[in-house]
């Protein structure tokens, strides 16, 4: 063996030796250090991501001791990782179920920041006016009962409209998500049926249809193939400019997704939000209200650990049902009704950290 | 321990290099186990059931991977039969018949092919794929076949028959380099051989192709090796359906898609347990396949003693 290639071997040696104790130095530790500015972790909803960015970076700015970071995972994980603490806060789109809310180490509040819709769209050749909808046809539709666009059902809610004598190609989406979850709560409050068959959640079991992985897909698949019907988010659907259905509501009156009629939901509902602000607002009553509307929630411990990081916590959900509202139109988002406003306050203002009032 | 050479330093060399090996061993172990503790829930839950049962509703908290380990299967096997003869084609156009300035740009393209990403292909297949299916493909296809039940139903050019062509169309790159490498080394005195008994052309190419047959073997299961765990192109134009159909047309699921597209929101203990357990079945159905394809390469091996090794 020449001198080269045994140098060679403890050289090749000596890396690897350097490289696994790398591994190791670098396997993460706990982000506990208090030094420096105030790091706070969200993780949860993918909804209200582009506005909570927004928020983190708008604050940042006003706050240059703050450092704020939110992942975007989805509800499931934010409910989760709040639950292990593993994050100072958690966002989830549905409320979080009873028995989460018992199994979680101490009390959990939601403290819900903007609110969506979920919107009807569809790719018809030849039609041109809006479509309407009520409330029964789009459930048979996704139940596979109403198969033919020129079902008598949906030709009533749309005299005048050039419906072809085709099939009906229904799109869902194939991921869980919030966005599913309103749209099938929404569906089991109009339809016994659905509620019974189906039911409502995240990954429901679709009686027909084809998935479509997120908005992107499900519009995707909408432009892309004639005679589809499909549901994506009220901001997705306007920045896309897709067609959109009106929706009867439960006044029977027709109304167009819009941010107006969404917080109008919200502000019809507050009289039967309860105390804990866990609350679906498929359906509400009124008459400018749209009927497939829900809030998205931030949940946070009522008991801080750490004073000071549930302080800059505290004080940045305020700073979010206030000021931060005000990012949320160019967003797409509608802001809250005022008296859920306060009623979030009240919220905020009861969080302690060892007995003390952080606000 | 020491070396035959009684050289300290190949000594430290070769324990290490034991360590290096053995990480990646309990690496694979640790897999398992992870995969099993974590869905033991649902193991305990279903048993042998969620190997049978058709049904996935998260909602009422029935979950069953037969829809998953059909779709996926028969979405690979879809890619391979598709993809299989246009590789060789490719490999052996290449290596045999391209002149050089032809064969380098040519064979540069199919390896930057396989440098795409899988979103990519997923985007592209929504966009121009699914739609070119529809109008061109699929209905004509209806027309002249529609007696089997493979090509029934309604057409929108989603489902698995697209699931399947684009894998297809992903590890093609794949299998044809590896081929292409696998037949550059056939010693070409083998062709001048079979070139000298008077074979024509295509009688030198069947020689080269048998003599590379066990390294041919190793490319096609590293193409399927692909497509079963391939997530984001098939789970964009698959249909994301847990549901059997005999049809092409229809909309199916993946082991992989349904991992990917559900676990972000599955929040109940039971939900999350029965989706490793899909993680823990597709590992295996992994290992199977590859397990059956490595005997079916030892065999030909056996018999032709050519060159080239499984991958």
């Amino acid at each position: 063996m020449s001198v080269w290639n045994r140098k060679f071997s403890i050289a090749l040696s000596a890396a690897l030796v350097s490289a696994l104790l790398l591994v190791v130095a670098c396997s993460p530790k706990g982000s506990g250090t208090t030094s420096g500015p105030i790091q706070l972790q969200g993780m949860g909803a993918t909804f209200p991501n582009p506005l909570y960015q927004k928020w983190v970076s708008e604050y940042g700015k006003l706050n240059a001791n703050i450092k704020i970071d939110y992942q975007s995972q989805g509800s499931g994980a934010g409910i989760k990782q709040i639950k292990e603490q593993t994050v100072d806060f958690g966002a989830s789109d549905a409320p979080m179920k009873d028995e989460d809310l018992k199994s979680a180490p101490g009390e959990l509040l939601h403290i819900p920041t903007v609110l969506g819709a979920v919107v009807i769209t569809y790719n018809l050749v030849g039609v041109t006016q809006q479509l309407h909808f009520s409330p029964d046809v789009i459930a048979d539709i996704y139940l596979g009962k109403i198969k033919k666009w020129n079902d008598s059902r949906i030709v009533a809610d749309n005299s005048g409209a050039k419906l072809p004598a085709s099939d009906i190609t229904v799109v869902h989406r194939s991921e869980g998500s919030g966005t599913s979850a309103v749209f099938t709560d929404y569906l089991s409050k109009i339809s016994p049926e659905w509620k019974e068959k189906v039911g409502a959640g995240p990954s429901p079991s679709w009686p027909v249809g084809i998935g479509g992985k997120g908005n992107e897909g499900v519009t995707g698949q909408v432009k892309n193939t004639p005679n589809t019907i499909g549901y994506v988010e009220l901001a997705y659907a306007v920045q896309n400019k897709l067609p959109v259905a009106l929706v009867k509501n439960s006044n029977g009156s027709f109304v167009e997704p819009s941010i107006d009629s969404v917080t109008a939901a919200a502000a019809a509902s507050a009289g039967n939000t309860p105390d804990d602000l866990r609350v679906s607002i498929t359906n509400a009553p009124g008459a400018n209200v749209y009927p497939i509307s829900s809030y998205t929630y931030i949940l946070i411990y009522k008991n801080q650990k750490d004073a000071t990081k549930g302080k800059a916590l505290v004080d940045f959900l305020w700073w979010g049902i206030h000021d931060g509202q005000s990012f949320a139109k160019p967003l797409l988002y509608a802001t809250l009704p005022a008296d859920i406003v306060k009623r979030a306050e009240a919220k905020l203002d009861s969080i302690t950290a060892a007995g003390v009032k952080l606000h | 321990m020491l070396s035959p050479t009684g050289n300290t330093g190949d000594a430290i060399f070769r324990g290490l290099m034991f360590l290096v090996g053995l990480f990646m061993v309990s690496v694979v172990i640790a897999m398992v186990i992870a995969l099993a503790s974590d869905s033991m829930m649902s193991i305990r839950q279903f048993g042998f059931g969620f190997l049978k049962s058709l049904h996935w509703n998260p909602i009422k908290g029935e979950f069953g991977a037969l829809p998953f380990i059909y779709g996926t299967i028969v979405s690979s096997l879809i890619a391979l039969l598709i993809s299989v003869p246009f590789s060789l084609g490719i490999a052996v156009f290449l290596v045999e018949q391209a002149p050089h300035y032809v064969a380098r740009p040519i064979g540069f393209l199919v390896e930057l092919l396989a440098a795409i990403p899988s979103v990519v292909y997923g985007v592209w297949g929504i966009f121009v794929l699914a739609p070119f299916l529809r109008v061109y493909i699929e209905p004509p296809t209806a027309t002249l076949l529609g007696w089997l039940p493979l090509f029934q139903g309604p057409i929108t050019g989603i489902g698995l028959l697209t699931g399947g062509i684009i894998l297809a169309i992903m590890i093609t790159p794949i299998i044809s380099a590896v081929v292409r490498d696998v037949l550059a080394a056939v010693p070409g005195s083998q062709r001048e051989a079979a070139l000298a008994l008077g074979a024509t052309k295509w009688e030198m190419i069947r020689v080269v192709l048998v003599n590379g047959a066990p390294g041919i073997a190793g490319a096609v299961i590293l193409g399927l090796g692909r497509a079963l765990g391939e997530t984001m192109a098939v789970t964009m134009v698959i249909g994301n359906r847990p549901e059997i159909s005999l049809s092409l047309f229809a909309p199916s699921y993946t082991i992989a898609s349904a991992i990917a597209n559900e676990f972000t929101e599955a929040t109940d203990d039971l939900y999350l347990s029965a989706l490793v357990e899909l993680g823990l079945i597709l590992f295996l159905v992994t290992f199977v396949v590859n397990g059956i394809a490595r005997v079916l390469v030892w065999n030909v091996t056996r018999k032709t003693g050519g060159v080239g090794r499984a991958a």
